[in-house]
């Protein structure tokens, strides 16, 4: 690789030992994936996936312990994933004990590191960092070094920024020393389709069932996607952002997907067409028949398949405000038309604490409490990420958490039949 | 006995048993009990993996295609290398996933004692996942050569 004079005096730890394991870091990374330079991060804030105070993960704290005490802090502030416990989401007496005793009893240690790294403020929890409420939103162009693959799908693909599918602590480094490497999702070569999804469906895509689907497909390749525009529109207003986030999400999560185009719709499919399909480019077609044969694939690992839903979570990644608002009015619909009062399943919300809040300036807030949806800043996943939670029958219509967790995949229709008492 | 070559990742020499995940290995879910609830043989707690589950993959010679899942992937991985429940290695038939190799760098670098050393080879071929089978001996010498036998 390549480096500039400052460059190379941090690697040869002219600004300290610590700095200098920082930029070797990043530069190995680099190198194990061709680049032959560093560029440097040009985002106003950084994003972190490790918002969890894991015991399990004392290394990580030791690591950031080193990075405050050299004083090899970020000049960037981030926002990072949600919290993983919430008092007001339903959990029975064991659950509470290992979720805070056992598994999260580090979280308000880490929460101090974090501080000390540079935390944007205390709601800067969440994975959907990028909504207007939240204020981590890059511009396009802007080179990040964020981790949490639904965030960076979202950015890449959606906001036109260039970020890489960073692991954790990676991404933090990064943000230290400034400079990410050049590679991958950077390129503009990289950022070139090499799949072409044709859409020819009869109605419009559950955006969480069709992300599936691409994913599974291309596994970590580039799709251009045809078709979608249809359904959603030629304008990224509130409504097709938020069915991009959910769909982004899932071809990250049931495949690798960091960059998605859809045509006539995401800034670089606006700005190039079809110039950004590389020659030779795979075709997949999805159809009525292709989502079912999807849907139908999904292993159902409860140890009573049928048993009762005991948890519905909906928002993974965090819902939106017009989302948060949108299933306001459904579930009220639904119990109208079911004759029940409450939801029949105890049913959590998720979003981003400064949506949460603003969401609480309107009316639909009591609304919603009136029908038993409980909301919550929580992040489902890391709920769901322990051996208690693997017994429990929780229903979702996030492909995320399906993939992640024992968690049951329904579509959107089939999860508002069931929390209103509609239908099994 | 068959070699195969591939690119070193992290470098090291190292003989022990394969245990093989035809596909993609998902981190978190896989090492998340052993790290969380102590368990020193690092026995596989991802249940979506036919392969792995319930099986011991600290000490083997861990032979897979690429990594899947959270992008806490890489930390995990520098984790386990840290309280020493790492696999004696890890041998990739593909190129190595940006996840896996950041936590393999992670632990190269940041890492002290020989408790935490993991050998990584990757870019070995299908032809390599689809001869090793679990309880093979693994071998691995200079310059990315692995020998299973």
């Amino acid at each position: 690789m390549i480096l500039t004079e400052e460059q190379k005096a941090i690697l040869d730890g002219k600004k300290g030992e610590t700095l200098a394991k920082v930029m070797e870091t990043v530069v190995r990374y680099g190198e194990l994936f061709g680049a032959e330079k560093l560029v440097p991060v040009t985002s106003k804030y950084n994003h972190l996936v490790t918002s969890f105070g894991l015991k399990m993960i004392g290394p990580v704290y030791d690591l950031m312990n080193e990075l405050i005490e050299a004083g090899a802090v970020s000049k960037q502030q981030f926002s990072l994933d949600p919290r993983p416990t919430d008092p007001n989401v339903p959990a029975n007496f064991l659950q509470n004990l290992i979720f805070n005793k056992i598994m999260y009893s580090k979280q308000d240690f880490y929460e101090g590191q974090l501080k000390q790294l540079g935390l944007m403020n205390d709601d800067a929890f969440t994975c959907t960092c990028y909504m207007d409420e939240v204020g981590n939103k890059p511009k396009k162009g802007e080179v990040l070094s964020w981790a949490e693959s639904s965030a960076v799908v979202y950015a890449n693909s959606v906001l036109g920024a260039r970020c890489n599918r960073n692991s954790g602590i990676i991404d933090i480094m990064g943000s230290v020393v400034g400079y990410v490497p050049y590679f991958g999702l950077l390129t503009d070569e990289g950022r070139k389709a090499t799949w072409v999804v044709e859409i020819k469906t009869t109605k419009k895509p559950e955006a969480q069932l069709l992300g599936s689907a691409i994913g599974m497909k291309v596994m970590e390749a580039v799709p251009y996607v045809k078709g979608l525009d249809k359904w959603l529109g030629n304008e990224l207003d509130d409504s097709a952002c938020t069915y991009l986030k959910d769909f982004g999400a899932a071809t990250a999560s049931n495949g690798a997907v960091g960059l998605y185009h859809i045509d006539g719709l995401t800034p670089e499919a606006k700005d190039e067409g079809e110039k950004l399909i590389k020659e030779g480019a795979q075709v997949y077609v999805i159809d009525d028949a292709e989502l079912k044969r999807v849907y139908d694939s999904y292993p159902v690992i409860w140890k009573n398949p049928d048993a009762k839903p005991k948890l519905c979570f909906m928002g993974c990644p965090h819902m939106s405000l017009e989302q948060l608002k949108t299933w306001t009015d459904r579930v009220e619909n639904g119990l109208k038309k079911t004759g029940n009062k409450k939801v029949v399943i105890p049913t959590v919300f998720t979003a981003a604490p400064a949506v949460i809040k603003e969401f609480e300036k309107t009316p639909y807030a009591a609304r919603l409490k009136a029908t038993g949806v409980i909301v919550s800043y929580i992040c489902p996943l890391m709920y769901m990420n322990n051996p208690l939670c693997g017994k429990m029958p929780v229903i979702t219509s996030s492909n995320k958490l399906r993939t992640y967790t024992t968690a049951r995949y329904y579509t959107d229709d089939e999860i508002l039949a069931q929390i209103t008492g509609g239908k099994k | 006995m068959k070699q195969f070559k591939g690119r070193v990742v992290a470098p090291g020499e190292v003989k022990a048993e394969a245990l093989v995940s035809h596909g993609g290995l998902n981190t978190l879910a896989s090492f998340q009990k052993a790290l969380q609830f102590g368990d020193k043989n690092a026995t596989c707690g991802d249940q979506n993996n036919k392969d792995l589950y319930n099986k011991q993959m600290a000490g083997k010679a861990l032979c897979l295609p690429q990594t899947i899942g959270s992008t806490t992937g890489g930390l995990v991985i520098y984790c386990a290398c840290s309280m020493g429940r790492q696999p004696a290695c890890m041998l990739f038939s593909q190129p190595i996933d940006s996840l896996a190799g950041a936590g393999v760098i992670l632990a190269d670098i940041w890492l002290k004692g020989d408790h935490t050393k993991m050998p990584v080879i990757d870019s070995l071929g299908e032809d390599f996942l689809n001869y090793v089978k679990d309880g093979m001996t693994i071998t691995i010498k200079k310059d990315g050569v692995v020998e299973v036998a």
